[in-house]
């Protein structure tokens, strides 16, 4: 099995994360890295991806301002979700050959990870046909958008961006009452706390999340302790 | 070598891509494109994805610009090559297509590369007209090889289709007997998922209306998405067996008043069939379990779904560890579980960790059903309805209460056999009740 190489880099900001993802997206096509999963979380911001519906935003500039929260104009598909604490963001940075390639497969599969994940917990989850996401009921538990990049020394695409799986309780209120949640206004959001009625850490739902994603993929996970791997 | 125009099509990125938009455009018109270089980037669902080129050459021109929706095997972009650079571009054309009478054979060609060849190697090339042209020719029944192209390279371009149609209607017979081929080769693209034309009268405003429109719940959508999902993804198999319940009628015909004086609740057929379905689960725990694609998931627990009609839903609340629990706990557990749904009171938890379902069809007075399976569960039971029929016994015939019930499994999990010797354990003990049987 192609080995994964999983790092948790716990609490980054937006654009170094960024960053890093392009630079490790580089690295993957020239196959100087593995196929990568960074596991982390970011301080309060909202990205806005290239469906671009600024009126999904609902707060203004000096609101944005007062509550501390950055805004990013990505390269991932999708409208503008939430990032913050107590959610756990994963950005799978994955060769994927051309050959047998299907975009909304990749999709899918990630929303298979979270589904699994899930039912460790109990929780039936699910999928909403227009709605790329993981739903449980009505609400949505992990909002997902992806880019894939066109390798420049192989035929096939790394992917970038990824999913983000809301953990801690109040997630679901902080950030997401600020937005139209991907667009999507007739439907809530919730996480996982909020479900069970128990207490859980980002990184501890993180190590849970390699193995179903490893399954589900297809990887042998190798995890990697580093204070700050992208230095 | 001559210069070849090439097209860039808009490819079949995953199976279920009816379109995608243009976010932007990564290379403009005179820039020169490397073979599988990006040149622009699309946008589906949740998708970002770069798009590679599938020839090498100077791109010429851009057909759909940024923001654009485009259909798939429609043209994108058109890229000069150098002879040899591309080679799709040397493929043959398909033989069937006809050649246009009037094209002059040393003309440099309109050649397309379908990029679905960059992702499926076994994709057939399409040939010289593109498939927005084929589907417009196809549709208003043109036939392509009696048009004159007025693009690129005496390339047909839609406006000369629409052109040819207007033609036609104008009184020009060559429309109504165009040859099949441009159908043909359309018939080789992937079918996009169609939603059927219903017409529909709205509301009042057509008096005398013979249909009318009902508004699908978020209950129904969910039955209705577990149901689709559940076909979709379970290779479901199906078995039935008969069972004698003569001494179970006989028995709860002796017990009914007593009970129902002492518990405050109907003694039911459904307690003593959900015992049954325990007692087997427990000599056959690969019934209680889950697909999870590289391995089998046996539950511990045995928590029995129950299939509970409403007016206008069906619901499968949960009774949890039932093998925990005495006929008499059963029926009581039944009891609740029923009001509820029918006073609209379950929680979620009440509907939540099921994994086994049990469905008591006979309600309706059903003799047979094909139930589909409660997903991500292995299996569904149906109990039928009680029926006093003519039977052979020895070699003589009786008149014996008989139920049918009917399996239907996951076959990637079960098999026959295991199934059959459920089934018959299930026959086993429930005609094993009798006199003796204890409630409590």
């Amino acid at each position: 099995m192609k080995p994964l190489h999983t790092e948790w880099l716990s609490r980054i900001g937006y654009q170094e994360a960024w960053d890093l993802q392009k630079r490790l997206v580089g690295e993957i096509d020239r196959e100087e890295r593995e196929d990568t999963l960074l596991l982390l979380e970011h301080p309060p911001t909202y990205t806005i991806g290239s469906d671009r519906h600024p009126e999904h935003l609902l707060f203004g500039t000096d609101e944005l301002k007062r509550r501390g929260i950055e805004v990013f104009e990505i390269d991932r598909g999708g409208d503008i979700t939430y990032h913050g604490p107590g959610q756990l963001v994963g950005y799978p940075l994955l060769y994927l050959d051309a050959v047998g390639l299907d975009l909304h497969r990749y999709l899918r599969d990630l929303e298979e990870s979270i589904i699994g994940l899930l039912a460790d917990f109990g929780l039936q989850a699910g999928r909403k046909p227009q709605y790329t996401g993981v739903w449980v009921g009505d609400e949505k538990i992990a909002a997902i958008g992806v880019k894939f990049n066109k390798a420049r020394t192989r035929r096939g695409f790394v992917t970038s961006h990824g999913f983000a799986f809301n953990v801690k309780r109040g997630v679901e209120r902080e950030g997401f009452q600020g937005i139209v949640p991907c667009g999507i206004s007739e439907y809530g959001v919730t996480s996982l706390e909020a479900l069970t009625g128990q207490s859980y850490g980002t990184e501890e739902i993180g190590r849970l999340i390699v193995s179903h994603f490893s399954r589900v993929f297809g990887y042998e996970p190798v995890v990697t302790e580093t204070a700050s791997p992208h230095s | 070598m001559p210069k070849q125009i090439v097209e860039i099509i808009m490819p079949q990125l995953a199976e279920s891509l009816v379109n995608a938009t243009i976010d932007r455009w990564l290379k403009q018109p005179g820039d020169m494109v490397d073979m599988y270089e990006p040149i622009c980037e699309l946008i589906t669902d949740k998708v970002n994805a770069e798009l590679p080129s599938t020839a090498r050459g100077k791109l010429v021109k851009i057909l759909a610009g940024a923001g654009e929706l485009v259909d798939v095997g429609t043209p994108i972009a058109l890229v000069e090559t150098e002879g040899a650079a591309s080679p799709a571009a040397e493929m043959p054309t398909a033989p069937a297509e006809p050649m246009p009478a009037s094209e002059p054979v040393n003309r440099p060609a309109a050649v397309q590369a379908s990029p679905a060849a960059a992702f499926d190697p076994d994709a057939p090339m399409r040939a010289r007209y593109s498939p927005a042209v084929q589907k417009l020719a196809a549709d208003n029944g043109v036939d392509l090889s009696r048009i004159a192209g007025s693009g690129m390279g005496g390339r047909i371009t839609r406006k000369d289709v629409l052109d040819a149609v207007t033609a036609g209607n104008r009184g020009n017979a060559f429309s109504a007997a165009a040859p099949a081929a441009p159908v043909e080769a359309m018939a080789r693209m992937p079918e996009p998922p169609r939603i059927p034309i219903v017409e529909v009268d709205e509301g009042q405003a057509a008096p005398g209306s013979r249909e009318y429109a009902i508004d699908v719940t978020p209950i129904r959508n969910t039955i209705a998405k577990n149901m689709r999902q559940s076909v979709n993804e379970i290779p479901h198999a199906w078995t039935m067996v008969e069972v004698d319940l003569t001494n179970l009628v006989e028995l709860r015909n002796r017990l009914k008043d007593g009970f129902k004086k002492q518990e405050g609740i109907n003694l039911t057929f459904m307690p003593f069939l959900l015992k049954a379905v325990v007692g087997a689960i427990k000599e056959y725990p690969l019934m209680n379990s889950v697909w999870a694609v590289d391995k089998i998931i046996v539950k511990r627990d045995i928590n029995l779904s129950l299939a509970v009609g409403t007016e206008d839903s069906v619901l499968t609340p949960v009774i949890r560890n039932a093998d925990q629990k005495t006929i008499t706990g059963l029926a009581h557990e039944i009891h609740e579980l029923a009001r509820k749904t029918r006073e609209g009171k379950l929680k979620l938890s009440d509907m939540q960790g099921g994994t086994f379902t049990v469905n008591n069809t006979g309600t309706f007075g059903s003799v047979l059903s094909y139930p589909i399976i409660n997903y991500p569960q292995a299996a569904i039971l149906t109990f039928e309805a009680i029926v006093k029929r003519p039977v052979v016994i020895g070699d003589m015939l009786g008149i014996r209460s008989m139920v049918n019930l009917c399996l239907s499994f996951d076959h990637r999990i079960l098999d026959g056999i295991i199934c059959g010797r459920f089934h018959q354990k299930v026959k086993e003990i429930l005609e094993g009740f009798g006199p003796d049987t204890k409630l409590y």
